[in-house]
């Protein structure tokens, strides 16, 4: 059984359909990229998955269970953790608060239990705390991480929002364009990081991503969409020879080249 | 100047976290001296004032934990406020309770009282949800002088009541005693207020002050901590409530007006936006400025306490808290 399941997801807005019927699988410990071009359904779709919107039809299922139509909070609990295109960061938080907020969904205890510091209430914070400065060090975010994040460069603070999403042990980590804003030597850098939490971390990553160099690096799997269908499935080698994909990022006349 | 020379220089968000074990402890014992210290150097009156300032505080504490850290502006405290003295008053003066009995009471009632008002605070935010909290300010007064509850509210009369006796050991009379009062349950619930803050949930709160959709990404259930935060944040306010009705004596429908949750506002934002030091400094503020306005101007103290409310929000953008985060930098600086 796979890890995702997406099965004939349909999303309208209105009278536009956005994602008209796509399926695809992601197993454990993969990593898959999901791309296409502006207006192809990928975020869209990528909401559908983090439970953000409920698909008019189809479902989604995670490690055999249906998230569809759970509340948005239960994803995290479920083992879905994600980060955002346009960087969601707590802005009035210190970097390390910002990722031990991302533990929220590790913890048990309410407010009573932290007011009065019961040992329960310790226990999980001490633990949070542990895994925080690992992935503080990891991420090398350790030497800002008692600076407010709102402070920081844009990298930096992409960097932020992946230690975020680790410290509650993801079984699929989903990236909303991980590489966008980024330059050249960050791209690398960043290939390299998924690479090394997909390993390290033993979680499955769903990429949705613009910059074609590193889906094909990076990936395992890729699934390519146009106009909210699903046109190819496959090995990044057989994606990137597929003749719909090519058709659909250079235009039929051979447009200018998004591929590259 | 590089990258990390600009990050070096920021502020640190905690500046507590630098101090030493023996530093912490010189501090604590330092505010403990301070706060004692008026018992044996004020007579009646400005201990009695240094009370009330102390039960502000924690009206300002309550107010913050759900506007300040939370998010949720709240222009409707003072009803939560009132709804606690009540409750305090009837007990004591309908029921004969002592008044340390009275208090999990009027938390209780407060708690549940704010946990309601979360909930249609749920569906309004920002401004609406401003002017829903005002109307409750605005329509508690009324209500507890409606007919249906006079014979437990008193109507328009209020109730007296008397200040708890200080214990025999202590040779302290009934003020100075009611200042130690107001001390030991403020002191509780600026504790608890602070574990609380810089725990789990304190995140959260904040959290989904500053990204609901990223809270609820990281499993944060928006709607519970919002409707707990509210009633937390009452039960604190409420609890003020109880001191400021065993202080005053008496406890009537107009000593509740709108005007004191513009107050406790006010306090909030002069002591510091998200601070539980802050709150401290608001309930000084709310307190003493309006003596302050009448002591230099008897005409039009309206106009002073306008010109010095805004003298401190220029002064001071970031309330007390902030001029102590930006001195405690200054000091680390010269330190390190």
């Amino acid at each position: 059984m796979a890890l995702l399941e997406v099965e004939e997801v349909v999303v309208r807005f209105g009278g536009v359909t956005a994602v008209a019927g796509v399926s695809f699988t992601v197993e454990d410990r993969q990593i898959c990229g999901l791309i296409g071009p502006n207006g192809a359904g990928k975020t869209t779709l990528f909401n559908v998955i983090s439970g953000i919107y409920r698909p008019s039809d189809g479902l989604v299922r995670f490690a055999g269970e249906v998230v569809t139509g759970q509340p948005r909070h239960r994803m995290a609990a479920l083992g879905l953790g994600r980060t955002f295109q346009n960087l969601a960061l707590f802005r009035s938080m210190s970097v390390r608060e910002n990722v031990l907020a991302g533990a929220h969904a590790e913890g048990r205890t309410g407010f009573l239990a932290n007011a009065l510091r019961l040992p329960a209430a310790r226990r999980e914070e001490r633990a949070a705390a542990v895994q925080a400065a690992q992935l503080l060090a990891l991420l090398e975010l350790d030497h800002v991480a008692e600076v407010p994040v709102a402070a920081l460069p844009f990298g930096t603070q992409k960097r932020v929002e992946m230690a975020r999403a680790l410290i509650s042990r993801p079984r699929l980590l989903l990236l909303d364009e991980p590489a966008g804003g980024l330059n050249h030597g960050e791209v690398d850098a960043l290939a390299a990081l998924l690479r090394e939490v997909a390993a390290r971390f033993h979680c499955a990553i769903l990429l949705v991503e613009h910059h074609m160099n590193l889906v094909m690096r990076v990936s395992d799997k890729v699934v390519a969409l146009d106009f909210g269908r699903k046109i190819a499935d496959g090995t990044p080698a057989e994606v990137r020879r597929d003749p719909e994909v090519i058709r659909a990022y250079l235009g039929d006349g051979g447009g200018h080249a998004r591929a590259a | 100047m590089s990258a990390t020379d600009r990050i070096a220089a920021l502020p640190l968000r905690r500046p507590a976290a630098g101090l030493a074990a023996w530093q912490r402890g010189a501090l604590l014992l330092a505010g403990l001296a301070a706060a004692l210290v008026p018992l044996w150097l004020l007579e009646s009156f400005h201990l009695f004032q240094l009370t009330m300032a102390v039960i502000m505080a924690l009206a300002v504490l309550g107010l913050n934990i759900v506007t300040g850290y939370n998010g949720q502006i709240s222009l409707g405290h003072g009803a939560f406020f009132a709804v606690g003295a009540y409750a305090t008053a009837i007990l004591m003066s309908h029921l004969d309770w002592s008044f340390w009995a009275t208090l999990p009471v009027s938390a209780a009632v407060c708690g549940l009282v704010g946990y309601g008002v979360g909930f249609p605070a749920l569906r309004l935010g920002g401004l609406y949800l401003a002017l829903t909290t005002f109307s409750l300010a605005v329509a508690v007064p009324q209500i507890l002088k409606h007919r249906a509850i006079e014979d437990w509210t008193g109507g328009v009369q209020g109730l007296f009541l008397v200040k708890p006796d200080p214990p025999g050991f202590l040779p302290l009379n009934a003020d100075q005693w009611m200042y130690c009062v107001a001390l030991i349950v403020a002191a509780l619930c600026f504790l608890l207020a602070w574990n609380l803050i810089r725990g789990r949930i304190g995140r959260a709160l904040m959290a989904t002050r500053d990204h609901p959709i990223a809270a609820e990404a990281m499993g944060m259930d928006i709607a519970a901590l919002k409707t707990q935060a509210f009633a937390v944040s009452a039960m604190i306010t409420g609890l003020a409530g109880s001191l400021s009705a065993v202080a005053v004596e008496y406890v009537a429908p107009d000593s509740f007006s709108f005007a004191l949750s513009i107050n406790l506002f006010v306090g909030m934002v002069v002591g510091g936006v998200a601070s539980i030091l802050g709150s401290l400094f608001g309930g000084l503020f709310v307190l003493f400025v309006p003596n302050i306005a009448e002591a230099i101007s008897k005409a039009a103290p309206g106009v002073i306490y306008g010109v010095l409310l805004i003298a401190f929000l220029y002064l001071l953008p970031d309330g007390f808290a902030g001029l102590l985060r930006r001195l405690a930098a200054r000091l680390r600086r010269g330190a390190g």
